[in-house]
């Protein structure tokens, strides 16, 4: 086995036992709703069809759709009880998976008590049982194992959808599908895929026993199946019984450079003695409120996002007086310190050809507006629809052709191969120098600006060894050394991954 | 023989299922011991008039006694336990044994003492073998589970029996066999018993009293005798009709062999 296996499965147990508890209680809550549920609707026609058109509706909403939903509402109800609902991580996860499990389990549940025999209902009737004796001694044994199919087909489906609720900050053994994606780290997702997919495989197994012992009327196959469940339940969630206390939380959002800075800063608190844990992939707008709300302990974000997402800002400030308004700004509303900038940005930066740059002189924005009828825009997903795209429109007169979106992979090759004639890119992203892509200037500065920041919980505020330990990475890195970073993560030849990229960014800090 | 089953009383009993009046202001009187047979085409109203007794249908109007006894004056579950219910789809419990099938009753009523006593005394009553006990249902004939149906009803000693075509779904050999026993437990045990068929020949043979519906209303109460000797109406004689016509084409028969 290779090392890079090894380093992935290395990272399989923690994950693992957190997918199986975030899977099982997001079943059993989905039993808990749906079998009185389905008790209720078997009796009533109406019910059933109102219960039925709502799980199935939920069924239509994307899985991934369904968990960032959970996100607003559930920030909401936090505000409006005065806080105290964390949006970030367990809760939400667990919302949206139970809701995904209702459907097969209710449609189930109700098929099975509706489809029991009427003349063996009647006998039970007529013999005097009440309707909890015909319940419980009739229409449940009878329906089980139907009911069983279809708490089988939920527990598939739940443990297949948790990995997404790495996105809402929920630890699943989709962090590592995510990060592999996001780095194209194959081994990463392979293992991630491979372990889902082995949990999934033995749990329908192990329930299918137990259906298959309920439906031939022996119990000894039922038993087993259950006790072999529980032991697996026990050892999968046991990773979760050690202790974590003090252990720092680092988070990072969905692409490389993030996912090597929060290496950087954990082999430096590792070194200051810290245990140390990555929750990876989280969203823009996820990962400040984590923070926060001490959820996560530290991460990397950039002055603009701040500026524009969380204080809602549209006006341009000069670099280092708007670092200090964010600096006040995280401190008076949510205790959090900003510790510094690391020294590079990383923001919209329209990059073109060298050959279109030197042949008809491109140099600035300004220049750009001049041929922009003539180009084709390429684009990230996102771009379009955010601020600091009105804010360039509204300074230079730029009307592009035709505007086109992609994901970043191939944003880059769509450039290069003249598909499209300018593009939105990272101005820390490794691409740009290794095609010779030439980046135009922003002289009315309408663009705000993307200081890399590295951002403390509270708790971690007053932490000196904490804060001791990263202080030398403020303003050590410059945007030359993290686009070579970056480029070692992103390449396709001689891929690096995350920490090695880090460990070599961690020797070329500036003094 | 001891007479331990309750007399039934119908006073303007309806029931009505939307505009459809299934069962028409019967008002009817049934003595105690008596073994009466409803009989009539589908959609008479007899199996409703049955059901209606054990409150599986509620009447829509009038009153039912057994015995002193209002019908809706009791929980219906209560007034159930104490009356026998066979059904022509038998409704054996597919997940439980014999055994437990036949002491249901008892189990539903709490009673823990010598279960395992009367299930063998039952299977002695209804002429199955005590290996039964053991077996489940779908092991079993058809002849023998409605035997079980029959047994399952009597654990729990009620007075009166309400059965549902109980025999309609045997074969004729089976059947035949079934209703003479049944008709000496019937006497044996002295039961009131009220059975529901379509077949006038079952009823003539098995019954000390015949109700003809027709419509949800009786157009005929009279002894079997009474019936074959004409004179009781049109709906009733259309019913004797046939096993007249049978019986005669059989004698004719057997003289020209």
């Amino acid at each position: 086995m290779t090392e890079a296996w090894q380093r992935a499965f290395s990272r399989v147990p923690e994950l693992l036992a957190a997918h199986v508890q975030i899977s099982v209680s997001a079943l059993f809550l989905a039993m808990l709703i749906c079998l009185p549920l389905a008790i209720w609707a078997a009796r009533s026609p109406k019910v059933a069809a109102v219960a039925l058109t709502l799980a199935s509706l939920v069924q239509t909403i994307p899985g991934l759709a369904l968990l960032a939903l959970f996100y607003p509402l559930l920030l909401g109800l936090s505000a409006l009880l005065g806080g105290g609902i964390s949006a970030f991580g367990f809760l939400p996860a667990l919302l949206a998976l139970t809701l995904y499990a209702l459907l097969p389990i209710l449609r189930n549940a109700v098929t099975g008590l509706s489809a029991v025999d009427p003349a063996i209902t009647e006998a039970a009737d007529g013999l005097g049982m009440t309707r909890g004796q015909k319940l419980y001694l009739v229409e449940a044994p009878l329906a089980a194992p139907t009911i069983m199919a279809g708490i089988r087909t939920a527990a598939v489906w739940t443990i297949g959808a948790a990995t997404l609720s790495t996105t809402v900050g929920q630890p699943s053994l989709g962090d590592l599908i995510f990060a592999g994606l996001q780095t194209q780290n194959w081994t990463l997702v392979l293992t991630g895929c491979l372990f889902s997919a082995a949990l999934a495989i033995s749990v329908d197994l192990l329930l299918g026993l137990i259906e298959r012992g309920i439906r031939e009327r022996r119990k000894i196959l039922a038993w087993a199946g259950m006790a072999l469940i529980a032991a697996g339940l026990l050892i999968a969630t046991l990773p979760l019984m050690i202790a974590r206390d003090n252990v720092v939380i680092i988070g990072a959002k969905g692409f490389s450079e993030q996912y090597i800075l929060a290496r950087l800063i954990g082999s430096r608190l590792e070194e200051a003695g810290y245990k140390v844990r990555y929750r990876d992939g989280l969203g823009s707008a996820v990962v400040y409120q984590a923070l926060s709300e001490g959820d996560i302990d530290v991460y990397v974000d950039y002055s603009g996002t701040l500026w524009t997402n969380q204080m809602e800002r549209t006006d341009s400030q000069p670099k280092t007086a708007m670092l200090d308004m964010i600096a006040q700004w995280t401190h008076a509303n949510h205790g959090v310190k900003m510790l510094g900038a690391l020294g590079f940005e990383n923001t919209y930066a329209f990059a073109v050809r060298p050959e279109d740059a030197r042949e008809k002189t491109l140099k600035t924005l300004d220049d750009l507006a001049r041929v922009s009828s003539d180009f084709n825009f390429g684009t990230d997903v996102e771009f379009l629809e955010r601020p600091e795209w009105e804010m360039v429109q509204d300074a230079y007169p730029i009307r592009f052709k035709d505007a086109r979106s992609f994901s970043p992979t191939f944003m880059y090759p769509a450039l290069a191969s003249g598909e499209v004639d300018v593009i939105s890119a990272f101005s820390s992203d490794g691409r740009i120098a290794a095609n010779n892509f030439v980046v135009l200037e922003d002289p009315k500065e309408a663009v705000p600006s993307y200081e890399a920041i590295v951002l403390l919980a509270p708790k971690r505020a007053g932490d000196e060894k904490f804060v001791a330990a990263l202080n030398p990475l403020i303003g050590a890195i410059t945007v030359e050394v993290m686009r070579e970073a970056n480029y070692m993560v992103d390449r396709t030849d001689d891929k690096k991954t995350a920490r090695q990229a880090a460990s070599w960014l961690n020797g070329k800090l500036r003094e | 023989m001891p007479v331990s089953g309750p007399s039934i009383s119908l006073h303007k009993a309806s029931r009505d299922y939307g505009t459809v009046r299934a069962v028409d202001s019967v008002s009817l009187e049934i003595a105690a011991g008596s073994l009466v047979a409803l009989v009539g085409l589908s959609g008479s109203g007899k199996s409703t008039l049955l059901k209606m007794i054990n409150r599986l249908v509620e009447p829509s109007s009038g009153t039912i006694r057994i015995g002193d006894e209002a019908v809706d004056s009791i929980d219906p579950h209560i007034l159930r336990r104490r009356i026998g219910y066979v059904c022509q789809n038998i409704g054996l419990f597919p997940h439980m044994t014999i055994a437990r099938n036949i002491a249901i009753g008892l189990e539903l009523a709490g009673e823990k003492e010598g279960r395992a006593a009367r299930v063998a005394a039952l299977l002695d009553l209804v002429e199955l073998p005590q290996a039964m006990a053991s077996r489940m249902p779908d092991q079993l004939s058809g002849g023998q589970q409605q035997r079980v149906g029959v047994a399952r009803a009597l654990a729990t000693r009620p007075g009166l029996m309400l059965m549902d075509e109980p025999f309609g779904a045997l074969d004729p050999v089976t059947r035949d066999n079934l209703t003479d026993q049944y008709k000496a437990l019937h006497e044996k045990l002295g039961l009131t018993t009220i059975i529901v068929t379509h077949d006038m020949a079952e009823a003539l043979y098995l019954a000390d009293r015949i109700l003809v519906m027709e419509g949800g209303q009786i157009k005929a109460d009279a002894t079997p005798a009474q019936l074959l000797s004409g004179n009781v109406g049109a709906e009733a004689e259309a019913l004797v009709a046939i096993p007249r016509a049978q019986a005669a084409h059989l004698i004719a028969l057997g003289k020209s062999a």
